[in-house]
C-alpha cells in the first residue's frame, strides 16, 4: 500500500516479511502456513496498537495526507444530483471552495466545502484549499441562497487556512471571513459543519459556525497551524509535532472541550483507506444531527447556534465580579 | 571661544527608545547610562525627531514634525477619548487562564500582567462622548501584543449585549497581533462568538463604528474589527489579516512600505475613513449626535 506515514513502518516491515516468508515458501516448496499465520496474527495486534494510540502529530499527518479523500470526493458519495454552482458576483470563482446544491437522502441542501487539489497543478489551480476573499463570499452567496429557499446548510472544512497573499489582503480577506461569522450566526436553517482533513485558523472558522460542528476522527482544527505556532513560539516551522502536541488539535481534544458535538469514525489507518466508508460514516451523522435539528423552527436554530459559541471561553473572574445587570441598573439610576 | 562652546554642550542628553514599537519587547542589553531624568525625551519611532515627553504627550503621542501616530495603551485611549467624568468599567477582573496547560503561558500571563498592570489586553464599559453615552470596548497591545483570548472574547461579547440590550452605541478601539496561540481552538472560537454578538446587534438597529488603531490584525481583523456599520483608522494604522513576513514568503516578493497601512486600505474600499488623533473625538462626536438621541436604535 502507498502512502503510508513514517508511524506506520512497523507494520509495512512486517507485511513485509510475511509476503517475503509465503514467496519463499513456494520457491523451496516448503509448509510454512503455521509460521505465516503466527505473524498474521501478530501483525492483526501491532497493528491495533499502532492504530489505536495515534499521537496528535501523527493525526496531523493523516490529516494532511495527499490520498485524504477531499470535500468533492466526499460530496460525491455523501450526495446525490450534485449541481456545483460558481462565482461570488462580485469578482470571480475562487476554486479553493466549492459549492452547489444537491440531495441528502432525497432533501435538497445547499453543499460548501473547501477543496484541496489531488496532484500540485491542481493544487496551484485552487491555491492549496487556501481560499482567497471572493471564495468566502461565493460560500456566503450560496448559503444566503440556501436560507432563502430554507435548505439546511453543510459545509464540509479542510484548509490550512484563508490565503495569505497581497491579492487577498486587498481585497478584504479580514472582511470576508468577519462577514460569515456574522452572517452564518443568523441562518434561519441547520447548519452542519464537519472537519473532514485540516481545520485552519480563520479560514475554517468562516465556513464552520454551525449549529452541529462534527470533526472526523485523525482530522485537526486549530487557531494556527501548527507549523505556524512553531515558528513563532520556538522560531522554528519544523518543531510543528511539538506544537501539535502542545495545541489540542485532535477531534478528541475538541470534543472534550465542547467546541464540536461528534467524532466521525474512520477506517483504520485513516480516511484514505477507504472512501466509501468514510463517506458513510459522515453521511450517517450528518443525516443524524439533521434529524434531530428538524425539530426547530429558524428562531430557536438562530439561537441554539448562537449559544453554542456564546459558552465557549475559559476565564476567571475575580472575587468583585461585577454583573453587567446590576450595573444597568446603577448606570441608569 | 568656539571651543568653549562646544566644551559646554558635551553632556549630550540621552533617550529612552520607544518600547512597544514593532519588535515588542524592550531590549534590555545595552542601553546607554543616561544623564537626564528616564523618561524626559523622547524620539519618533519613525523619524528619530527627540522633544519633551510633555510636549509629546499633549500632542497625544502623535510626533508634531511627522505626525507619526504612536501606539497608546487603552488607559491612555480612554482618557483622551471619553468625557472626563462618569467611566464605568465592566468585567474589571476577569483575567485569563491556562485552560489547556500550554507549555509557558501561565507564567507570560503572569509577566503580561506585571509589565502593563492590566488583567487582559481589553478594558470595557460605559461611558459618554461628546455627552453622548455609549458602550465602549478598547484594546491593550501592551498585554500580550493585543491578543485575544477567551478573556478578550467574553469582555467584547458582554459589552456587546450590554449594548444591545440598553440601545446604546458601541465603539471598539481595536489594536491585536491576532489570536491568542496559547488557547488555541478557545480563542478561534472567540472570533465565532463576537461575530454573533455584533450580528444580533446589528439586527437590533444598533450603531458599532470599530475604531483601527496600529496594529490591527489576524483573528481581531477578522471578526469584530471588520463589523463596524462605519469603520475609522488612526493615519498609519497597520490593518490586515495575514502578516507582512508570512505574505513576503507566499509570494515571494517583498511589499511596498505602505502595505496594509490605513492609507492602503482606505485605496482598496476597506474602510470609510482615516481620521488624525487629534479629531477623533470631534468625529466621533459628530457621527454620534447623527444617529440620534439612543444612538441608531
Amino acid at each position: 500500500m502507498a502512502g503510508e506515514l513514517p508511524f506506520e513502518m512497523p507494520l509495512v516491515e512486517l507485511r513485509k516479511k510475511i509476503a517475503e516468508l509465503k514467496q519463499f515458501g513456494v520457491e523451496k516448496e516448503i509448509d510454512f502456513s503455521d509460521e505465516v499465520a503466527r505473524l498474521e496474527e501478530r501483525y492483526s495486534v501491532l497493528e491495533e496498537e499502532v492504530y489505536s494510540n495515534i499521537s496528535p502529530s501523527q493525526k496531523m499527518h493523516l490529516a494532511r495526507h495527499q490520498g485524504r479523500p477531499t470535500s468533492l470526493d466526499l460530496i460525491n458519495l455523501i450526495f446525490t444530483d450534485f449541481i456545483e454552482l460558481h462565482g461570488d458576483r462580485m469578482f470571480g470563482d475562487d476554486l479553493a471552495i466549492v459549492g452547489g446544491i444537491g440531495k441528502l437522502n432525497g432533501l435538497p441542501v445547499t453543499i460548501i466545502g473547501q477543496q484541496r487539489g489531488k496532484d500540485t497543478k491542481e493544487n496551484i489551480l485552487r491555491f492549496f484549499g487556501s481560499a482567497h476573499p471572493e471564495g468566502f463570499r461565493k460560500a456566503l452567496r450560496l448559503m444566503q441562497q440556501a436560507d432563502k429557499f430554507k435548505r439546511p446548510i453543510i459545509t464540509l472544512i479542510d484548509t490550512k487556512g484563508a490565503y495569505p497573499g497581497n491579492t487577498a489582503e486587498e481585497r478584504g480577506q479580514s472582511e470576508a471571513i468577519a462577514h460569515n461569522l456574522r452572517e452564518m450566526s443568523q441562518f434561519g436553517v441547520p447548519v452542519i459543519c464537519v472537519v473532514i482533513g485540516e481545520g485552519g485558523s480563520g479560514g475554517a472558522l468562516a465556513l464552520a459556525v454551525g449549529n452541529r460542528v462534527l470533526m472526523l476522527e485523525h482530522a485537526i482544527y486549530s487557531v494556527i497551524s501548527p507549523n505556524g505556532a512553531a515558528s513563532i513560539l520556538w522560531k522554528d516551522a519544523s518543531k510543528a509535532d511539538q506544537a501539535a502536541e502542545a495545541m489540542k488539535i485532535t477531534a478528541a481534544d475538541l470534543l472534550g472541550m465542547e467546541v464540536i458535538e461528534e467524532i466521525v469514525p474512520e477506517p483504520k489507518g485513516g480516511a484514505h483507506r477507504d472512501y466509501e466508508a468514510t463517506a458513510a460514516a459522515t453521511k450517517d451523522a450528518i443525516w443524524r444531527h439533521l434529524q434531530e435539528l428538524s425539530g426547530l423552527d429558524s428562531v430557536a436554530l438562530k439561537e441554539d447556534r448562537y449559544l453554542k459559541f456564546r459558552k465557549i471561553g475559559s476565564f476567571s473572574e475575580g472575587q468583585q465580579e461585577i454583573i453587567s445587570s446590576e450595573l444597568a441598573m446603577v448606570i441608569e439610576e | 571661544m568656539f571651543k568653549d562652546l562646544f566644551q559646554k554642550k558635551r553632556k549630550y542628553a540621552t533617550i529612552p527608545s520607544e518600547r512597544v514599537e514593532r519588535n515588542g519587547g524592550p531590549s534590555d542589553g545595552e542601553r546607554p547610562k543616561r544623564e537626564i531624568p528616564e523618561g524626559l525625551m523622547s524620539k519618533c519611532s519613525k523619524c528619530s525627531t527627540i522633544q519633551y515627553s510633555k510636549e509629546l504627550e499633549k500632542n497625544l503621542k502623535v510626533c508634531p514634525s511627522c505626525g507619526h501616530h504612536m501606539r497608546l495603551n487603552a488607559s491612555e485611549r480612554i482618557a483622551i477619548t471619553l468625557d472626563g467624568e462618569g467611566f464605568i468599567e465592566f468585567d474589571s477582573e476577569m483575567s485569563s487562564v491556562d485552560p489547556l496547560q500550554f507549555p509557558g503561558y501561565a507564567s507570560k500571563l503572569e509577566q503580561q500582567s506585571i509589565k502593563s498592570g492590566q488583567t487582559d489586553a481589553v478594558i470595557t464599559g460605559q461611558g459618554s462622548i461628546g455627552g453622548h453615552s455609549v458602550i465602549v470596548a478598547v484594546m491593550n497591545f501592551e498585554f500580550f501584543s493585543g491578543s485575544m483570548g477567551s478573556v478578550v472574547g467574553e469582555k467584547i461579547t458582554r459589552a456587546v449585549e450590554e449594548a444591545t440590550e440598553k440601545q446604546l452605541p458601541l465603539l471598539i478601539f481595536s489594536t491585536s497581533g491576532g489570536a491568542r496561540m496559547q488557547e488555541s481552538i478557545l480563542s478561534l472560537m472567540q472570533m465565532a462568538k463576537t461575530s454573533a454578538a455584533l450580528a444580533r446587534f446589528h439586527e437590533a438597529g444598533g450603531l458599532f463604528i470599530s475604531i483601527i488603531t496600529d496594529p490591527t490584525t489576524g483573528g481581531v481583523s477578522a471578526s469584530f474589527a471588520s463589523l463596524g456599520d462605519i469603520i475609522i483608522a488612526e493615519p498609519g494604522a497597520v490593518f490586515g489579516f495575514a502578516g507582512r513576513i508570512v505574505i513576503e514568503q507566499t509570494i515571494r516578493q517583498k511589499l511596498p512600505d505602505d502595505f496594509q497601512t490605513a492609507e492602503f486600505n482606505l485605496q482598496h474600499g476597506l474602510l470609510d475613513l482615516v481620521v488624525h488623533r487629534k479629531e477623533m473625538r470631534a468625529t466621533l462626536t459628530k457621527i454620534l449626535e447623527m444617529h440620534d438621541v439612543k444612538g441608531g436604535f
